[in-house]
């Protein structure tokens, strides 16, 4: 062994002069800048740091120098290690585009015995032949479905309310279960009801077929019922009354429910937080009104500022996070889908905020009467009078003309943030996405205009202080990590103390 | 752990391997076996063995079946197990059927160099002892548990590499195999997609990771571009279905960047299998560069902490390897696992006292000389 020679650690070092590699950047505090790369890693600087990084002055020894070389932010070898593995996470990011189309909504029936404030789209009215999807307009809905490249899809049943047009559904799980198999490819089947309709057959059938449920719950009985009246005001006890009847029957993880914020809500953080642990659920998805149908009309009644909503947001946040300590675990799903994309390298499929929109590519929506649009927002503006987002319609048009047609291009070519204005060099964009439909409604733009819209003021805030949250506490950072692998927060607290 | 024997042998002509057996096995048997006999008198029939083995002293050996004799003790010999015989009377142990750590030495060699490498390797030409193995696997119990394949750095033997997993699926196929590999030859990716086309079903491949950083993993391993290689392998590895388990070493040379490597694995290997975070080894280079490597375990465990907790968040498998409980902050008693070999393994006399002993992964025997200076009885 006398002979053998070690190298020194300088003999393994590059000499050359380092290179940026592509990252995005802000002052996230006085001191501090927050750096995050292409594929979402981030990490902060001081100010000091920052300054020698871009003008090449950084200290090749230093450990700052590592860390950025280390997740990549800088390079200083002909070593291809970096571009690989950038280009890797970059593939895996973007998987959800591979896919192409995976959701499918189709509206069965416009109808609904409810009349809620926000509804963007239902009809009181008990005319089946002018607002029930018929049999052929379902059957030509599934030949484009089925067209779709997605191995794996998902059909959601949307109303008004789909279980007034119970016969539908039957008939379009009963097809789809068929053309799936003859086609080798995996369906899914989500209804999402208020469950006023559910019956012991419709149960059956769900069960059978291993439909699960998404319903609505906006709080306790003095905010659910106000905010969903119907004959009889008895929407909550209705909803509880579904609830337990489903959970009974499909099993208790196949029902899941979602809030929609009105101005009565943001009193009432608290309760509301309180009503879904109170029913055993898991997670709560803290969803702001959107701008659309009936919203704008009742605005003065039931709406808000974004400012409003974004303080009830903090405050439910942290109610959550304060419930999560004492180790009752409940997830709030919008935080859970960024954090996703902060902490990990893997893509969401959440497709109301991807870049490419998901609007069409990722989801699209058969309206009773047959037309094909972008996303549940693009009908809603459709029934406001405004079809911008109608891609076709089932009976008269082709799947080459809907999905590859001149719409889709644009609403593609207006909703990529890495080339938006504004979005381009903002550096929470590889956690963010677009929403043209949003932005073509509120500001009659598809690219929109970001330091006025409502939509970027939303998920700036969000993300900067999922940000601030993370880096500030401990038990916090945990908590996060159990959400991104939806296991109880209470075993990761517990696992590493 | 006895592993090694000699006695004077009779009528050997070259180097046998075979599977010990103590009782007269049938015909059909016998030419894959050494019958050790323990008894005075010799059995009748010696007739079709690979060799006699036998711990008397027997001066006069009429039969043809080569013998060993006057060998000291051979109550470490258990059916079942596989001994190599060489001319000179020299029995090495390859496989003990009662033992859950066996391993196949593949070579001496490599195309590392790792400044704490606890089994240096060697540049000689050994590439023939390919039959060997083979002829091993071809030996040992089918109901094994696990199988190691370590060097040396085994996929130097490339093709031969991939025949030699190829011949472990079809002759042991319910034997895990967990090979030790720094995955540099996965670099090239036809090689690791014909190691995932063997299909094999449960391999482990342990890969040794030093750094986030070239350089710094580059000078532990003394390989340039050694970095590159590995990353890019482990990928390729992901790519082909290949589980990967990630292992770093810990020392003077990797502590400090030890919370970054956890992210770094977290963000770009979510796929991996495990990842073990160990010790050092008292052994081979660990001496010559020992100014360069030790360090204290109870100096880094705020290091450690960062890292096991990052990976454990992840959702990473994650183990430590080589450390001792009263060592380890108690955050990471968790990840702590009994990780090391039945035949290195001790204790120290303070152990004795010690309420977790039991529970304790306990020591090298190489640690007998120099651990850290934490050690202290835990009493509950």
């Amino acid at each position: 062994m006398g002979q053998i020679e070690f190298q020194p650690r300088e003999y393994f070092e590059s000499r050359g002069r380092y290179g940026l590699l592509p990252f995005r950047f802000m002052q996230f505090s006085d001191t501090q800048r927050l750096l995050v790369n292409e594929v979402g890693e981030h990490l902060f600087l001081t100010n000091e740091h920052f300054n020698e990084l871009v003008s090449f002055r950084l200290d090749r020894h230093s450990d700052v120098y590592l860390d950025l070389k280390g997740k990549h932010f800088l390079f200083d070898s002909d070593s291809t290690v970096p571009f690989e593995l950038l280009a890797l996470k970059y593939r895996t990011k973007k998987a959800h585009l591979s896919g192409f189309t995976r959701l499918h909504i189709f509206v069965v029936s416009l109808r609904c015995e409810h009349s809620c404030h926000y509804c963007q789209v239902s009809r009181v009215s008990t005319d089946r032949a002018v607002y029930d999807m018929s049999p052929e307009t379902a059957s030509k809905a599934l030949d484009l479905v089925f067209r779709s490249p997605a191995e794996s899809i998902k059909i959601e049943f949307q109303g008004g309310e789909p279980l007034l047009n119970f016969n539908r559904i039957k008939q379009i799980v009963q097809e789809a279960e068929r053309r799936a198999q003859e086609s080798g490819k995996r369906v899914d089947f989500v209804v999402t009801t208020n469950l006023a309709l559910i019956t012991e057959d419709i149960l059956e059938f769900l069960r059978d077929h291993g439909v699960v449920v998404s319903t609505s719950l906006d709080g306790p009985e003095f905010i659910h019922n106000p905010n969903r009246p119907r004959p009889g005001n008895n929407s909550y006890q209705l909803t509880i009354d579904g609830l337990n009847k489903c959970r009974a029957s499909l099993g208790f993880e196949r029902v899941s429910a979602i809030m929609t914020t009105t101005k009565l809500s943001l009193q009432h953080p608290r309760e509301i937080v309180d009503e879904y642990v109170r029913h055993g659920f898991e997670s709560i998805f803290l969803r702001n009104l959107s701008p659309y149908g009936f919203a704008v009309k009742t605005q003065s009644r039931i709406g808000y500022s974004m400012d409003e909503f974004l303080e009830f947001y903090r405050v439910t946040l942290d109610y959550i996070l304060e419930l999560n300590r004492k180790g009752i675990n409940l997830v709030e799903t919008y935080a859970q889908i960024l954090l996703t994309r902060i902490l990990t390298p893997f893509s969401t499929g959440y497709v109301d905020l991807q870049s490419p929109s998901g609007a069409g590519i990722g989801a699209a929506v058969y309206n009773y009467d047959g037309d094909i649009y972008a996303s549940d927002e693009s009908r809603m503006l459709a029934e406001m009078g405004d079809e911008q987002f109608r891609l076709g319609n089932v009976h008269s048009n082709t799947y080459e003309q809907i999905f590859g047609g001149n719409l889709i291009r644009s609403i593609v070519r207006s909703s990529c943030v890495e080339s938006l204005p504004g979005c381009a060099d903002c550096a929470f964009q590889s956690y963010c996405g677009a929403d043209p439909v949003f932005h073509y409604a509120s500001q009659k733009d598809m690219i929109g205009h970001q330091p006025t819209s409502e939509f970027h003021k939303k998920n700036f805030f969000i993300i900067n202080y999922l940000l601030n949250l993370y880096h500030s506490d401990e038990t916090i950072r945990k908590i996060f990590w159990a959400w991104v692998h939806n296991v109880p927060a209470s075993e990761f607290l517990r696992e590493v103390a | 752990m006895k592993l090694y024997g000699i006695g004077c042998a009779i009528g050997l002509k070259q180097p046998i391997i075979g599977r010990v057996i103590t009782e007269e096995a049938p015909t059909d048997l016998r030419p894959y076996s050494v019958l050790v006999w323990k008894q005075p008198n010799p059995p009748s029939d010696t007739s079709g063995y690979l060799a006699l083995l036998s711990s008397n002293v027997v001066p006069c050996w009429p039969s043809r079946s080569p013998l060993i004799h006057s060998a000291k003790s051979l109550d470490y010999l258990s059916d079942g197990d596989v001994i190599s015989v060489s001319p000179n009377g020299f029995v090495r142990t390859l496989y003990r059927k009662n033992s859950t750590s066996n391993f196949l030495l593949t070579t001496d060699q490599c195309n590392s160099f790792c400044l704490m490498c606890s089994q240096p390797p060697r540049q000689v030409n050994d590439f023939d002892r390919l039959s060997e193995h083979f002829r091993l696997i071809d030996l040992i119990d089918t109901e094994t548990r696990e199988l190691g394949i370590t060097g040396g750095e085994p996929t130097l033997f490339k093709e031969d590499f991939l025949r030699l997993i190829r011949h472990c699926k079809d002759r042991l196929p319910n034997t895990a195999l967990h090979v030790l590999t720094n995955g540099r030859l996965f670099y090239y990716r036809e090689f690791a997609r014909k190691l995932g086309e063997i299909e094999h079903p449960d391999i482990m491949l342990g890969i040794p990771l030093y750094s986030d950083v070239d350089s710094e993993h580059d000078y532990v391993v003394q390989a340039r571009g050694a970095f590159e290689e590995t990353v890019l392998g482990i990928q390729n590895l992901g790519r082909y279905g290949v589980p990967v388990e990630i292992r770093v070493v810990i020392h003077k040379q990797t502590y400090r960047r030890l919370p970054m490597l956890a992210e770094f694995i977290a963000r770009n290997f979510p796929f991996a299998a495990h990842v073990a975070l160990m010790g050092l080894e008292m052994f081979g280079f660990v001496h010559r560069n020992f100014e360069a490597v030790w360090i204290d375990p109870h100096d880094y465990q705020n290091e450690l902490v960062q890292a096991t907790q990052t990976l454990f968040l992840s959702g990473l498998n994650t183990s430590i390897y080589n450390h001792q409980l009263c060592v380890l902050d108690r955050r990471l008693w968790p990840f702590a696992r009994k990780s090391i070999s039945d035949w290195k393994n001790i204790y120290l006399d303070d152990c004795e006292r010690c309420d977790v002993r039991d529970e304790c992964g306990g020591f090298f025997q190489s640690a007998a000389k120099k651990h850290s200076d934490h050690i202290s009885p835990i009493m509950k």
